[in-house]
């Protein structure tokens, strides 16, 4: 995508129309407004006939970066699946948020069981379904990176192992959120959380630990992996677009701002989004059989200071005349690590 | 038709004929062969319309089996011992979802100390997780059960767990009478859920309920567990009717007229009760017995209204409550309220152990005369516990329990069994305090 593009105008285009050159000027954000862009490509949101699978109403704090993940990423697989879809959700914020019973957000059918059995209940949806002749009807299970990384991860192994025809999304705010914000095995290094308190010589979350979910599924050789971020909702529908078109395991991990655990303002969700990706510490990729087959290249890559500043889990790294340069350059060496790793800048390539 | 096979493959093939639609297995001894015989039936297309899923835990076999229902499909999965304890909380999950899920049970002890043989520990610590649970008493019965089961479940829409003695039933083989296809046909119907997920009908479930209303769900899932003590003798006469042979039900007396005591157990040991009950009447004791074919709901009215007028009850268990003696006996107490009837409870069978038509007559006997305790220990092996006791009172490091206790049991409770460390006069320093 450029920053010149040729658009259409809505209603029936007329040559003339179709040949206008259209200039935007969103230029701090990157933003393709979607009435510039063709019919295909425009946001599911923009459409009426989107599903609305999250309805509104629904009890999810202000800037909930998995409100947003989750609309867009259900409206997809709606739009993709022809309105035949099912969810499974794993417990946490999603499955409460959008179901304080006696009301619920959810207009597709929804099922959820426990913590840590999301992928499991989603392969027994998708079998019962199949015996039950209705093959056209697709599943997606869903949870947060605790019940994706941490509890149900056995469950998770086994469905993919299996190949079972699930999409998997995994709703990655990197700590237990629902419970009052905890580690987990999604937690960064040097990040603050109840259960690592900003206190002692190395406050905050342990360098060197922590699973990287989606090369643990890539190494399941499942048919389709991909990473996606709030900060490119266009990026993230592709995705699961993508992934609906393909049969079996499948797995994409967004990565979704929270602005109540990380300490940051519910304005910054998708400027934080953005800055993850920027600065290379959550690289966007597809991958195929175990293979990388895409990424999303770095636009202007950032320091990663310029992520971590504005998040109060962080602060203990920039006390005033105490800035912790050793911790900020570990983690942009991580950065600098994904960079190379998915060759995510022009300088280099894959 | 009339086979000699083992107690696993009558289940399986009875189960066949349910028409599952989903079967999830993990192997655990002593179930495993039920589901190898199911899947078997899968793979060579014996068994049609079904999805055989191998998967990682017993924890996701329920998960699956979960999901499967709530898709609307029949689902099917067995387990034992540590399996069902692992999948406790998908266990409880199914119950309070209304899922008619259908479980094997292939009643083994709970480690530590390990150990795959026969008891009732496994069923018996989830026992209130909200399902149905029946015993079976032999291997016919284990296998019409199940055809019971998946019809008790769906008439409910409750949970079903059918419960079958390690070993004692899952591997012996006997003569059973597998049904044909028309008459399972007949007696079950195909699966019509009352809740389902649907996308021409969209809605939620596992939805998250508050103080509110929790105390009611809660108060309908006890009212179907009381309605099942109406469903499950109604359906039991139902299934005699078309299958010619009685199966199931609330609770089975033996020779109870003018009995002065009564033995009430579980499963599969009634054969052995019945056998010793004969030889005693025989003998010119008036004795009798229970066999309680569904243990939740307990059938409280039907037990009660079987032991009125007895002077005295055993509860021969094969579980324990540690700290307080018996599961039954506390059930079977609550039937015979105001009654004034004693119940004793004798601990028996705990993993694996032999219980023998002497043991069960020399407890007869005791009772007869007035020397059976509330809680016995059938055949407990007295003098090793006491030398493991003493040893224990000796010195503080005294080491596992279960090692030395089967270091005395083949060697006898002597000098070798645990060695003292330290030397006389030696202890360690957080004894020297009193």
């Amino acid at each position: 995508m450029t920053e010149e593009t040729t658009g259409s105008t809505p209603g029936p285009a007329s040559p003339a129309a179709a040949t206008q050159r259209v200039r935007f000027y969103q230029t701090g954000t990157h933003t393709l407004g979607n009435r510039l862009m063709d019919a295909e490509s425009r946001t599911v949101q923009a459409s009426t006939d989107r599903a609305n699978a999250i309805t509104s109403g629904h009890r999810a704090c202000q800037g909930c970066g998995e409100a947003l993940g989750a609309r867009y990423a259900l409206d997809a697989a709606m739009r993709a699946a022809g309105g035949k879809v099912v969810a499974v959700n794993a417990t946490g914020c999603l499955e409460v948020f959008t179901t304080p019973y006696p009301e619920t957000s959810w207009q597709i059918p929804w099922l959820h069981s426990v913590f840590g059995n999301a992928p499991a209940v989603a392969s027994g949806v998708a079998a019962g379904l199949r015996m039950r002749g209705q093959k056209d009807v697709r599943v997606v299970a869903q949870g947060g990176d605790g019940s994706t990384t941490d509890i149900g991860f056995g469950c998770l192994s086994g469905m993919f192992e299996r190949n079972d025809d699930v999409l998997y999304i995994c709703y990655d705010n990197e700590a237990y959120m629902n419970t009052g914000v905890q580690r987990s095995s999604a937690t960064p290094p040097a990040a603050r959380t109840a259960t690592t308190p900003a206190l002692g010589a190395a406050p905050g979350n342990v360098f060197g630990t922590g699973k990287n979910l989606p090369r643990i599924a890539m190494a399941h050789e499942i048919p389709y992996v991909a990473t996606a971020s709030v900060a490119d909702l266009h990026d993230l529908e592709a995705k699961v677009t993508r992934a609906m078109a393909i049969c079996g395991a499948r797995y994409i991990h967004v990565h979704v701002p929270c602005p109540l655990g990380w300490g940051s303002a519910s304005h910054d969700t998708i400027r934080l989004a953005r800055l993850a990706v920027e600065s290379g510490l959550f690289p966007l990729f597809e991958a195929e059989h175990g293979e990388v087959t895409a990424v999303k290249k770095i636009r202007r890559k950032v320091p990663v200071e310029d992520y971590l500043r504005p998040q109060r889990r962080f602060a203990h790294l920039f006390r005033p005349g105490h800035e912790d340069t050793q911790r900020l350059a570990a983690i942009q060496a991580m950065a600098d690590a994904n960079i190379r790793r998915y060759g995510l800048t022009e300088e280099a390539p894959l | 038709m009339l086979k000699q096979i083992e107690g696993s493959q009558g289940m399986a093939e009875a189960i066949a004929l349910c028409r599952p639609q989903v079967v999830c297995a993990y192997p655990i001894t002593p179930q495993t062969h039920i589901v190898e015989g199911i899947g078997a039936m899968v793979k060579s297309g014996a068994l049609k319309g079904c999805e055989f899923i191998n998967v990682e835990s017993e924890f996701a076999a329920m998960s699956v089996a979960i999901g499967a229902s709530a898709a609307g499909a029949r689902a099917y999965t067995a387990t034992a011992s540590q399996g069902l304890l692992f999948m406790a909380e998908a266990v409880y999950n199914a119950a309070g979802l209304g899922l008619p899920i259908v479980m094997t049970v292939g009643n083994r002890a709970i480690g530590a100390p390990i150990n795959i043989w026969n008891d009732h520990s496994d069923a018996m610590a989830l026992k209130d997780a909200g399902w149905i649970q029946l015993y079976a008493e032999t291997n016919q019965e284990a296998a019409d059960l199940h055809i019971l089961a998946f019809r008790i479940a769906e008439e409910l829409s409750c949970p079903v767990m059918v419960c079958v003695d390690g070993f004692i039933l899952t591997h012996a083989f006997e003569r059973i009478d597998v049904p044909s296809q028309e008459q399972v046909d007949r007696f079950l119907p195909p699966f019509a859920p009352v809740q389902m997920l649907d996308v021409a009908n969209p809605y939620s479930i596992g939805a998250m309920v508050g103080p509110e209303a929790f105390t009611e769900v809660r108060y309908l899932g006890h009212q179907k567990q009381i309605d099942a003590l109406d469903v499950i003798p109604a359906l039991a006469a139902e299934f005699e009717a078309v299958f010619g042979r009685p199966a199931g039900g609330l609770v089975r007396p033996y020779r109870i007229e003018g009995a002065e005591t009564v033995v009430v157990a579980l499963g599969s040991v009634n054969g052995t009760i019945k056998d010793v009950v004969d030889a005693e009447r025989a003998a010119g004791a008036r004795v009798g017995s229970v066999t309680i074919a569904a243990f939740r709901p307990f059938p409280l009215q039907a037990l009660g209204a079987a032991l009125a007028g007895v002077r005295r009850v055993i509860c021969l268990e094969k579980s324990l409550a540690p700290g307080l003696g018996g599961m039954l006996a506390s059930n079977v107490r609550m039937a015979l309220q105001g009654s004034g009837t004693p119940v004793h409870t004798v601990i028996a069978g705990l993993g694996g152990r032999p219980i023998t038509r002497d043991g069960l007559t020399r407890m007869l006997q005791a009772a007869a005369t007035g020397g059976l305790e509330d809680v016995t220990f059938l055949d407990l092996n007295r003098p090793v516990v006491e030398a493991q006791l003493a040893a224990a009172r000796r010195q503080r490091h005294s080491g596992p329990i279960a090692e030395n206790l089967l270091k005395a049991v083949n060697h006898g409770p002597g000098p070798r069994r645990v060695p003292d460390r330290a030397a006389p006069g030696q202890t360690a320093p957080q004894e020297a305090k009193p």
